[in-house]
């Protein structure tokens, strides 16, 4: 096929936006499910639901876009991976399943609260871990034959992908906590600031081991980091992260209701950044690139035209159901 | 046991599918209706279609977050247990797949929260659009989702390359032969099923005796819809049947258990069809109706399973009593829609109490329509993924081993078995309370962001309560 216009930058561009923002915002969704399981009481988990109840199932639908996006632009990636993590992704979207329905079910059935506050609250904290894992399972790498992922279905199960289960389960709680202080007052917002410093600890403890043991497990990765002049150009992402690191320490003690959200997100911002930079341009670690996995120039060319369009449109008015929710919430907002 | 990881994949595939068809069949119509009361309320300023709005929406909110929460899990199946048919076909149908997201997914979730929450937040034109945006938005799923399965079944604007499909022209791929059907059956059974649940629910409440008045506007209401849509529904059925009898010979000699290929062909009501001997036992034959009903002529050929070789032929029972089993509901929703017209007619609609009872039980017979409907589809399908052209035993994630989907279809099992229990409970719980009297609805959208001016629809409102 002539090469005329290579659209594969440009989908891993949008793909690469289209995670990350599902990180992003299922990610302080996910976390503020976590947190909600530390409050003391009826009145401040109703205030942490709500802050969250209008948009969760938008943060969601990242998820199916990251998924589908993957499918349309990388399906050669989409058809080994996924396979790859059967078992993370199934307890994912289950317990996907337990806190999205906990939303309506927890106050509509009063009887059975507790019930759903805990599916909510564990659903949270499962789905996380799973996708943690995931990610850990997708550094480290399958085994393919052909076209096809050929391990086994437990093969995702190594302490490195258990690492990053945990380490995952740190980070989303860390911005969960973010998105609590922005969004409440009082006793719930203090608590969320004590959170937030257990959960930076978390994070960074992840973020400095999973960054010493990668360069060890592949040695391209090493090479990428570490080799000359390399070192001098990408010393700047941990030094960063050290600096984004600190600040985020001293905002989540200090008065601002805005930046402690902020350096969670810079946190994550930097994190992507750094795996990105250790996988480039590999799409199936170690096995297949991006060009190589990428569906055919009709169908990108096909998808691309409508993202184009759409993507800006669904930014425009997704902001808007935000700017209708600004503000501070109340217990007694939302479901009542 | 020697368990079969394709065998396990599909029964898996259709434990969630089946499930998570059931919520579109009542969003889709239930989103359409609500911004039908909005607009109504919007223009004419009275209060009931409020009240009416207020009690659906509720009903909505369960059913639209288990129907989101189900639909994250269908994408992620073509990847776990179909992957091989996700490398096959991924360069044709991915983008249609995609462009449900794009269009529909974030489209609803965003103004779905408005809808909900919104409603003292946002002035009253825009929870209107609100409402309207989330109805299109249910709207463009199927569009998207249906042209995706009718691919499957009647694949077009392809070509294979190394066992692999390519896209050649997307105007056939999404247009597809039997799409323009599939898509007018569907949305049309939604509808009809919406339907036929908010009459079952007006006519519970008529007979109950409370909220008297917002019951007989849902049957009232309703019925007129039902009036136009049961008919024109058996007559797209009609059609759909002749796209299917030329596009796949197979599965309609399966519906109709059929095995010679003969002219004059008998209508089947009832047989035992046996696969191994290849006839059937048991049958009850109507003369001649079998070639009017399949090609609209009395003297018409109609194909049988014997032209094609056994190892492309779908299972016979399945189809064959799944179709009975819908067209059976569609009678039965015809016959309640004519007793309905006749009533009204005679201006005793909330006189007979065996009617409302009937209705009341009625409410869920969309449902086993639906879910017979897509059995006889998807199963007719069969033995294929994509029709005629890659094989369902082909398509499945080769790394799987028979415990491994044993395993999952348990945990799908058990989750879907706790939650749709509660979400019907629940659902049932909000029908037995009836909607909101006139005093109890300003309680009921009380509560907005503090300091928020109290908008035009509060004030309205209480204006309409002193009328």
């Amino acid at each position: 096929m002539s090469q005329v216009l290579d659209f594969v930058p440009i989908w891993t561009l949008i793909l690469g936006m289209a995670v990350f923002f599902y990180v992003l915002l299922d990610g302080f969704d996910l976390g503020v499910g976590m947190l909600y399981g530390f409050a003391p009481d009826t009145a401040s988990r109703n205030t942490i639901m709500n802050s969250i109840a209008p948009i969760w199932d938008g943060n969601e639908t990242w998820l199916v876009l990251g998924g589908l996006g993957l499918l349309a632009a990388f399906p050669l990636a989409f058809a080994i991976i996924i396979p790859a993590v059967y078992f993370p992704v199934l307890v994912m979207l289950l317990a996907l399943v337990f806190r999205g329905v906990a939303f309506e079910f927890r106050f509509r059935d009063a009887e059975h609260k507790t019930f759903w506050d805990h599916g909510f609250c564990y659903g949270s904290a499962v789905a996380t871990f799973a996708q943690g894992v995931v990610l850990g399972a997708f550094i480290q790498g399958f085994e393919v034959t052909g076209r096809q992922f050929s391990g086994g279905s437990f093969d995702f199960l190594t302490p490195f992908s258990l690492l990053t289960g945990f380490a995952l389960l740190f980070g989303y709680s860390l911005l969960g906590a973010g998105w609590l202080i922005l969004k409440t007052e009082g006793e719930v917002q203090a608590a969320a600031r004590r959170h937030g410093r257990m959960c930076l600890v978390g994070v960074l403890v992840g973020i400095g081991v999973v960054s010493i043991w990668t360069p060890f497990m592949s040695q391209a990765i090493a090479a990428r980091w570490f080799a000359w002049p390399n070192i001098l150009y990408l010393a700047p992402v941990p030094v960063a992260t050290a600096a984004v690191a600190f600040f985020t320490w001293r905002v989540l003690g200090s008065a601002s209701e805005t930046k402690p959200f902020v350096g969670a997100i810079g946190l994550f911002v930097l994190s992507y950044v750094g795996i990105a930079i250790s996988l480039f341009p590999m799409i199936v670690p170690y096995h297949f690139t991006l060009w190589e996995s990428a569906s055919s120039e009709r169908t990108q060319a096909f998808l691309l035209v409508g993202t184009l369009v759409l993507l800006p449109v669904i930014l425009m008015y997704t902001g808007w159901s935000y700017w209708v929710f600004r503000g501070k919430v109340r217990a007694d907002v939302g479901y009542h | 046991m020697d368990l079969d990881p394709a065998f396990l994949s599909r029964l898996q595939f259709a434990w969630v599918i089946g499930w998570h068809i059931l919520l579109p069949a009542i969003t889709v119509g239930l989103a359409a209706y609500i911004a039908m009361l909005e607009g109504l309320n919007f223009f004419t300023g009275k209060d009931i279609y409020l009240r009416i709005s207020t009690f659906w929406i509720k009903i909505f909110s369960i059913a639209f977050g288990m129907g989101v929460v189900t639909g994250v899990v269908m994408p992620f199946q073509f990847g776990t247990n179909w992957s091989r048919f996700s490398d096959a076909t991924a360069n044709v149908l991915s983008p249609l797949f995609a462009y449900e997201g794009l269009t529909a997914f974030f489209l609803e979730a965003a103004f779905l929260g408005v809808l909900l929450f919104g409603r003292q937040l946002v002035p009253r034109w825009a929870h209107f659009v609100a409402a309207l945006m989330v109805a299109l938005g249910t709207l463009l799923s199927s569009f998207w989702i249906l042209s995706a399965n009718s691919w499957m079944q009647t694949p077009a604007g392809y070509e294979i390359i190394d066992g692999r499909f390519f896209p050649t022209d997307w105007f056939k791929v999404v247009f597809n032969p039997s799409f323009p059907y599939r898509l007018a059956h569907t949305v049309v059974a939604f509808f009809v099923t919406t339907g036929f649940v908010v009459m079952g629910v007006g006519a519970y409440l008529m007979r109950r005796g409370r909220s008297v008045e917002e019951g007989r506007t849902m049957l009232s209401m309703t019925l007129w819809l039902l009036t136009v849509l049961v008919p024109l529904q058996m007559f797209i059925g009609d059609q759909h049947g002749l796209n299917t009898r030329d596009h796949q010979p197979a599965k309609l000699a399966a519906i109709e258990a059929r095995w010679e290929t003969a002219r004059q062909v008998p209508l089947t009501l009832f047989a035992i069809p046996d696969d191994k001997a290849e006839r059937n036992l048991f049958a009850i034959d109507l003369p001649w109706l079998g070639s009017l009903v399949l090609t609209h002529e009395l003297d018409g050929e109609v194909k049988g399973l014997k032209d094609f070789p056994a190892d492309q032929r779908p299972p016979v029972a399945i189809p064959f009593f799944a179709f009975r089993a819908m067209v059976g509901c569609g009678i039965v929703m015809l016959g309640l829609v004519l007793v309905g017209g006749w009533l009204r007619w005679r201006g005793r609609l909330d006189a007979s109490p065996a009617f409302l009872a009937i209705t009341q039980i009625a409410a869920p017979i969309g449902f086993v329509a639906v879910i017979a409907g897509w059995i006889t589809t998807e199963v007719g399908r069969q033995p294929w993924t994509v029709y005629g052209l890659l094989r369902t035993a082909d398509s499945v994630t080769p790394s799987l081993t028979g415990f491994d989907v044993m395993l999952s279809l348990i945990g799908y099992a058990a989750v879907y078995l706790i939650i749709y229990p509660a979400g019907l409970f629940l659902m049932l719980r909000i029908v037995r309370k009836g909607p909101a009297i006139a005093a109890e609805i300003d309680v009921e959208i009380e509560g907005g962001r503090p300091g928020a001016p109290v908008r035009a629809g509060a004030v309205e409102l209480r204006e309409g309560e002193v009328r």
